[in-house]
């Protein structure tokens, strides 16, 4: 494994604040799945600081960045990476189980928020019996049960055919109207209108940061 | 440390992940399955060999008489030497300090009598040592005492075969049987797991032998063991000493070889000493190369095991696993998996030469067994090196940053 590093980011300042939902847009290579693995601890950034609720991100190591995922942190991921031995209740329950939450105690909340998103039905079944649109249902609920300060999503409908994207879509909205602060990275334009603010990447810096105007459609 | 709920997650990958554990444990269980199965027929082999070269007294001495084969103080060649009672005093007085037990014997093949059934038997006149120095257990009533040869007793010790051939299902014990036309009482059965030939002998007190038979005070033979402390080296001096002193008590040239022949089982077992260290020395390499197959085995088994896993132990950490529970997890598995596998190779090995036993005594492996103790730390030593292998990588998967093993293929 060589070390050699690559300069991915050039000077970003950007400040979203709790409540907000982001996409972040760019083409591949511009930085923002780097962006994004720094915001969730996944990596580290070696110039410049990071402010995570208030709080400095630096000199993290890996017990330290655990615990502050653990607790402020969701993932949305494009493969989903449910564990494949799990059924969908116990992919959901696993934070918990890492939050140290007693079994029965976090298998019902596990199931409240399988219900939430639809799947209460299919809380024991393994991934490879569900289609895409809901193991990446069971992912946002996974991302969702530990209350999260920010689900960070990662193309979360790249794996997905258009109808099942606008209903995952659907459901991020949703949980942010609730007041759940989301940054999303997508490539494509009609995922990232359905977010509040636009945020594009090019070669490393911000070339626009731009509020969505709202149409929104009441039912 | 009990965490139920770890336990949990342990016995959930390990069930959903059916062939990495049947991997691992297989690989554990045939180590240990293949060093208890060569190392049990080791030692069989080395058993036979103990048991036909080395014999039961491996400290006996045979002193047998024999025909001078050079003239000496004006005795001539060819003179038969006699041994005589005061030989056995001798032997006592000069070297009693390092003898453990001797007799005298003076034997007679003779024909038994009991009502309608009657044999020709070795009738052996001994002391009472005998008993020690021939593998001599009494079924029924009493050996021979000291009292019996001072007072010339006609009692006599039969063989478990002579009493089945004179009195069938009967017990011959207390009864009186003719030997070559006298009485003597039966005080005792005796059973010898030297074989058939050894349970038809009968030991009579030497003292009434010789004066029944000639009234002599001859000897045949003399046997004695000498005290297991002396060393083989010291044995074999022993031996050498006894002839010496034999030679220039009958007046036998000192570089007469065949006038006393003195047999000491010292000398055999210094060179089945040799043979022994070199099947020792070939086991312990047939085990410890098994074992090291085993540990090599183990470790490969458990890099590509933490491989294999790198993707789902990167979820994990995305989801808040902290670097110690991944370490811990993989390790309380491993050591599940390689404890478990270990003991059924052990069960396994053991019960399989037990089955195996008659099969493998046909073929001259006596007792082909092998110590618990051993067995149990070589399954030690496989689990800790699963430990150890099992470690090493799990700490590196746990250490890299969550996105590389969420990038792992």
């Amino acid at each position: 494994m060589g070390k050699s590093s690559l300069h991915v980011l050039k000077g970003l300042d950007l400040e979203i604040k709790e409540g907000e939902f982001i996409s972040i847009m760019g083409a591949s290579g511009s930085g923002k799945s780097t962006l994004l693995n720094i915001l969730g601890l996944l990596d580290t950034h070696d110039a410049g600081t990071y402010h995570l609720n208030d709080q400095i991100i630096e000199n993290l190591n890996e017990k330290k960045a655990a615990i502050l995922r653990n607790k402020f942190l969701g993932f949305i991921f494009q493969s989903f990476n449910l564990i494949t031995y799990k059924n969908a209740l116990e992919n959901v329950a696993l934070p918990l189980y890492y939050q140290g939450m007693k079994r029965s105690e976090r298998n019902k909340k596990a199931m409240q928020y399988l219900d939430n998103v639809g799947l209460k039905d299919w809380a024991h079944h393994l991934p490879n019996e569900l289609s895409g649109g809901q193991k990446q249902r069971v992912a946002v609920a996974r991302a969702l049960v530990g209350n999260p300060k920010v689900i960070l999503a990662d193309e979360p409908t790249g794996a997905l055919d258009s109808e099942t994207s606008a209903g995952v879509m659907k459901l991020l909205r949703q949980i942010n109207d609730e007041g759940m602060t989301l940054i999303v990275i997508t490539h494509e334009e009609d995922i990232a209108e359905m977010s509040d603010r636009i945020i594009r990447l090019k070669d490393g810096v911000i070339v626009s940061d731009q509020k969505v105007k709202k149409v929104k459609v009441k039912s | 440390m009990f965490d139920l709920d770890r336990w949990r997650e342990i016995f959930q990958a390990i069930s959903n992940n059916k062939l990495r554990t049947i991997l691992t444990g297989f690989t554990i269980a045939f180590a240990i399955l293949l060093f208890t199965l060569l190392f049990g027929i080791g030692n069989g082999l080395k058993n036979t060999f103990k048991e036909s070269f080395a014999g039961d007294a491996e400290n006996a001495i045979y002193i047998k008489r024999g025909k001078t084969s050079k003239a000496y103080k004006g005795l001539q060649i060819g003179r038969r030497i006699q041994f005589r009672n005061d030989d056995y005093s001798y032997m006592i007085d000069e070297f009693g300090e390092n003898i453990q037990y001797i007799t005298a014997m003076y034997s007679k093949f003779l024909k038994i009598i009991y009502k309608d059934e009657n044999s020709m038997n070795q009738v052996r006149g001994t002391h009472s040592d005998i008993q020690f120095l021939e593998e001599i257990e009494v079924d029924e009533g009493r050996f021979l005492s000291q009292f019996d040869i001072k007072r010339r007793a006609k009692v006599v010790v039969i063989g478990r075969l002579v009493e089945k051939d004179l009195f069938g299902r009967r017990s011959a014990l207390n009864k009186y049987i003719s030997i070559d036309g006298f009485n003597y009482k039966v005080i005792g059965v005796f059973s010898d797991p030297g074989g058939d030939n050894d349970e038809r002998y009968l030991y009579a007190p030497i003292s009434t032998i010789q004066s029944i038979y000639g009234n002599t005070d001859y000897i045949n033979s003399i046997r004695l063991t000498f005290i297991p402390t002396l060393s083989n080296s010291q044995a074999i001096a022993f031996g050498k000493k006894i002839g010496q002193k034999l030679k220039v008590k009958h007046n036998i040239a000192p570089r007469d070889q065949s006038a006393i022949l003195i047999q000491n089982m010292a000398e055999a077992s210094k060179g089945v000493g040799v043979v022994m260290w070199g099947l020792n020395i070939g086991i312990f390499i047939i085990g410890f190369g098994t074992l090291i197959a085993g540990i090599i085995g183990i470790s490969n088994i458990m890099v590509f095991v933490v491989k294999e896993r790198t993707k789902e132990l990167g979820v994990r950490k995305a989801l808040g696993a902290t670097p110690k529970s991944i370490v811990g997890m993989i390790i309380q598995e491993t050591i599940l998996i390689t404890t478990i596998a270990g003991y059924s190779g052990l069960v396994v090995g053991v019960s399989l030469l037990k089955y195996l036993k008659p099969t493998l005594e046909k073929y001259f492996l006596k007792n082909p067994s092998v110590d618990i103790g051993l067995l149990i730390g070589a399954t030690i030593t496989l689990i800790l090196a699963g430990l150890i292998a099992g470690y090493l990588p799990a700490k590196r998967a746990a250490l890299i940053k969550p996105i590389e093993a969420l990038n792992a293929a």
